[in-house]
């Protein structure tokens, strides 16, 4: 067995558990698992950052104009600078196979949050970057999570999210189109949540045509 | 079924589609290369008419086996770097190769293009303006080299010594090739021997269109009728070269990739004359050296008929109680002062970046003028630079310039020389790097150790070996 990440033997520890039972297929190794950083304790109860206390700054300014847009995101790791080159390589490069590495913590964390029996609904693509990269890395978590998306939104217009500052993406358009109305509590799925617009463009059209109640689940914070 | 058995495991390239001189086209960026739909820069209207023309022909991008896959632009057929996706594009579920991902990604619904190589390359005349002087032995090497080259398909092992001027033996070789239109790529696993090589290279055949190809270099097209490229480039290259010369086959990471042997391999056309130079051949060159199935020249006198500098082993038994705390041995520091007292600039090697560091710190708060260069560092060409011009004096490192780059007055010290990243041919190279410059042809080469391994013994030996035999010859 070989660690998805950093490609090194990973050596299985006997014990009297693995002694007797066939092991557990490993992907990631020691050394890798450590550079993931878990989030800790939720900061602010809106979106799971850590370093706040009550509400923080981002989610503030959204309820002051769109009061109870979001419920809740819950992420599970930090977004640093291990992270930062999983998710290049995984999405930009398009390893696809890459985020099942950290699957049984994703997986763990999102049945921790409760999510497991609400429809999920993975953050669309424009048909050129889907096309680009050959699969939506929505989809791709959902399908870890071994369970199946449900389409109700489209991308009608796209931009790069990333390669916009903070300001100039809370106030930018919303760039998606609800197609299924959904009248239950549902969940967002994304890989990263960074000011939280793109969920909360999605969230706003689930609103507005009866979602009584939406949350997020996003792998890193 | 037996086919495939043997297709396996002697790679055979039979599916590139063969090239005919009277098929010549006028496009030298697409010449023996292999490429994805998006490296190949070419409309989809031009792309119509360059396939008809079997300019550039579709190939399967993964091959399958009973029992696998290999990629065939990398080569690679390990089982777990191989991995199924569902695939937007298609509906399907798709193989891709995780080996070669960073080069962007290969998958089995997508074909791979390969450009014939049948463009008529210029034929230079009188391209060498190099004036100086082979000595006796670097004029038997190029001979022996100018007649691989002449005579076309084959393999010559040059084996010389750190400092035999490998470089200077090749320019009647590549003179040959460049006046007869042949196609030539010089091909090394190490970037800084890329860097280092081609602005000599340039001096000596300044009206050649030379071009330096390496992970983040400026020229990125390929399109000259001489290359000097990491060994890593060649996974783009499929039976272009009529000459392929691989300098420093020894190295890392091509000695053990079986993946870059793949490449150079399909990169040299069928009836290419293959070069390998090394001053520290490993033990399968050797075998087939004896067993004869290699021609071979050996050289093992340097340029300027010195001999190479013979290391002193010194035992340092406090050396990991040291290193523990993040220090040296006084007895090194000693060492180190009186050598700063010299003229000559000082080489520190350490077995790792981060012991590599922490001494540059320690050596510059006791006021040397010392910097480190380490593989992931950004500033490495300059730093390297600076040394050469004797802007600063001491140079702390790791194995990554053991081998390719030339200071020309140093002394080299290596302090825990019995850690494993130092092999015999590690040990020898990084000797070689002492007393290379005909006016400082010596140079003082230690070697401080917690204790002797047979690495470092051997190490010795291999070069008093060479010394008695260059006595001899």
């Amino acid at each position: 067995m070989r660690c998805y990440v950093c490609h090194q033997e990973i050596m299985l520890v006997v014990t009297w558990d693995t002694f007797w039972r066939p092991p557990k297929k490993e992907k990631i190794c020691n050394d890798c698992l450590d550079e993931m950083k878990v989030l800790g304790e939720a900061g602010c109860p809106v979106c799971s950052r850590e370093d706040s206390t009550g509400v923080c700054f981002d989610c503030k300014r959204w309820t002051k104009s769109h009061p109870d847009l979001l419920k809740r995101n819950t992420s599970v790791y930090h977004y640093n600078g291990f992270a930062k080159d999983l998710v290049a390589r995984w999405k930009y490069r398009g390893d696809y196979v890459l985020i099942q590495s950290v699957e049984e913590q994703i997986v763990k964390a999102f049945d921790e949050a409760g999510y497991r029996n609400w429809p999920l609904i993975p953050i669309p693509l424009s048909d050129e970057r889907e096309k680009e990269r050959g699969f939506n890395q929505s989809e791709a978590i959902i399908e870890l999570l071994n369970k199946s998306p449900v389409q109700a939104l489209v991308r009608s217009h796209s931009e790069k999210q990333s390669k916009k500052g903070r300001l100039e993406r809370i106030h930018s358009q919303n760039p998606f189109t609800l197609v299924e109305p959904i009248c239950k509590p549902v969940v967002l799925v994304d890989d990263i949540y960074t000011t939280g617009t793109t969920v909360r463009h999605a969230a706003s059209l689930l609103t507005e045509q009866g979602c009584p109640e939406v949350y997020s689940f996003t792998v890193f914070r | 079924m037996l086919k495939d058995f043997y297709n396996y495991f002697v790679p055979r390239f039979d599916w590139i589609p063969s090239s005919k001189p009277s098929h010549s086209h006028s496009h030298p960026e697409l010449a023996g290369k292999l490429l994805q739909r998006n490296e190949l820069h070419v409309p989809e209207e031009q792309l119509k008419y360059l396939i008809p023309q079997s300019v550039l022909t579709e190939v399967d991008a993964i091959e399958r086996f009973v029992w696998g896959y290999q990629c065939r632009r990398c080569g690679n057929r390990k089982h777990d770097l191989f991995a199924k996706m569902p695939h937007a594009n298609c509906g399907k579920e798709c193989v891709y190769c995780r080996h070669c991902i960073q080069l962007g990604r290969v998958m089995d619904c997508e074909p791979l293009y390969y450009g014939s190589s049948s463009f008529q390359w210029l034929e230079y005349s009188r391209p060498c303006q190099w004036e100086g002087e082979l000595s006796h032995h670097q004029e038997k090497a190029a001979a022996e080299i100018t007649k691989t080259v002449h005579h076309g398909k084959g393999e010559l092992l040059v084996w010389a010594v750190c400092g035999a001027g490998k470089t200077e033996m090749l320019y009647p070789g590549l003179t040959l090739a460049l006046e007869k239109g042949k196609r030539v790529c010089l091909a090394t696993p190490r970037v800084d021997v890329v860097r280092e090589l081609y602005p000599r290279f340039q001096k000596a055949f300044p009206d050649v269109k030379i071009q330096a190809l390496y992970g983040d270099s400026d020229e990125k097209r390929g399109d000259a009728p001489f290359l000097v490229a990491t060994t890593h480039q060649l996974y783009r290259y499929a039976h272009a070269f009529d000459v392929i010369i691989i300098d420093e086959v020894d190295a890392f990471p091509y000695h053990n990739d079986p993946t870059l042997h793949f490449a150079s391999k399909r990169a040299a056309k069928p009836d290419a004359s293959i070069i390998y130079l090394t001053a520290t051949p490993r033990k399968k060159f050797k075998r087939r050296i004896k067993s004869g199935n290699l021609p071979s020249v050996f050289i093992p006198r340097r340029f300027h008929g010195h001999p190479l500098p013979v290391p002193t082993l010194k035992m340092m038994y406090n050396l990991p109680s040291y290193s523990k705390r993040k220090l040296l041995p006084p007895a090194i520091l000693n060492t180190i002062r009186r050598q700063q007292s010299t003229n000559r600039q000082l080489l520190l090697f350490f077995p790792s970046i981060k012991k590599a560091e922490e001494t540059a710190r320690t050596l510059y708060t006791r006021g040397y003028q010392v910097k480190s260069v380490h593989s992931e560092d950004p500033d490495r060409e300059r730093k390297i630079l600076q040394f050469r011009n004797k802007d600063y004096r001491i140079l702390v490192t790791t194995t990554i310039l053991e081998r390719g780059v030339t200071f020309s007055s140093v002394d080299v010290f290596v302090i825990d020389a019995g850690h494993e990243v130092f092999d015999e041919a590690a040990l020898v190279q990084i000797a070689g790097r002492a007393g290379r410059s005909p006016e400082d042809p010596d140079g003082e080469v230690i070697f401080f150790h917690s204790g002797k391994t047979n690495a470092l013994l051997d190490a010795v030996d291999h070069i008093r070996d060479m010394n008695r035999l260059a006595d001899r010859s």
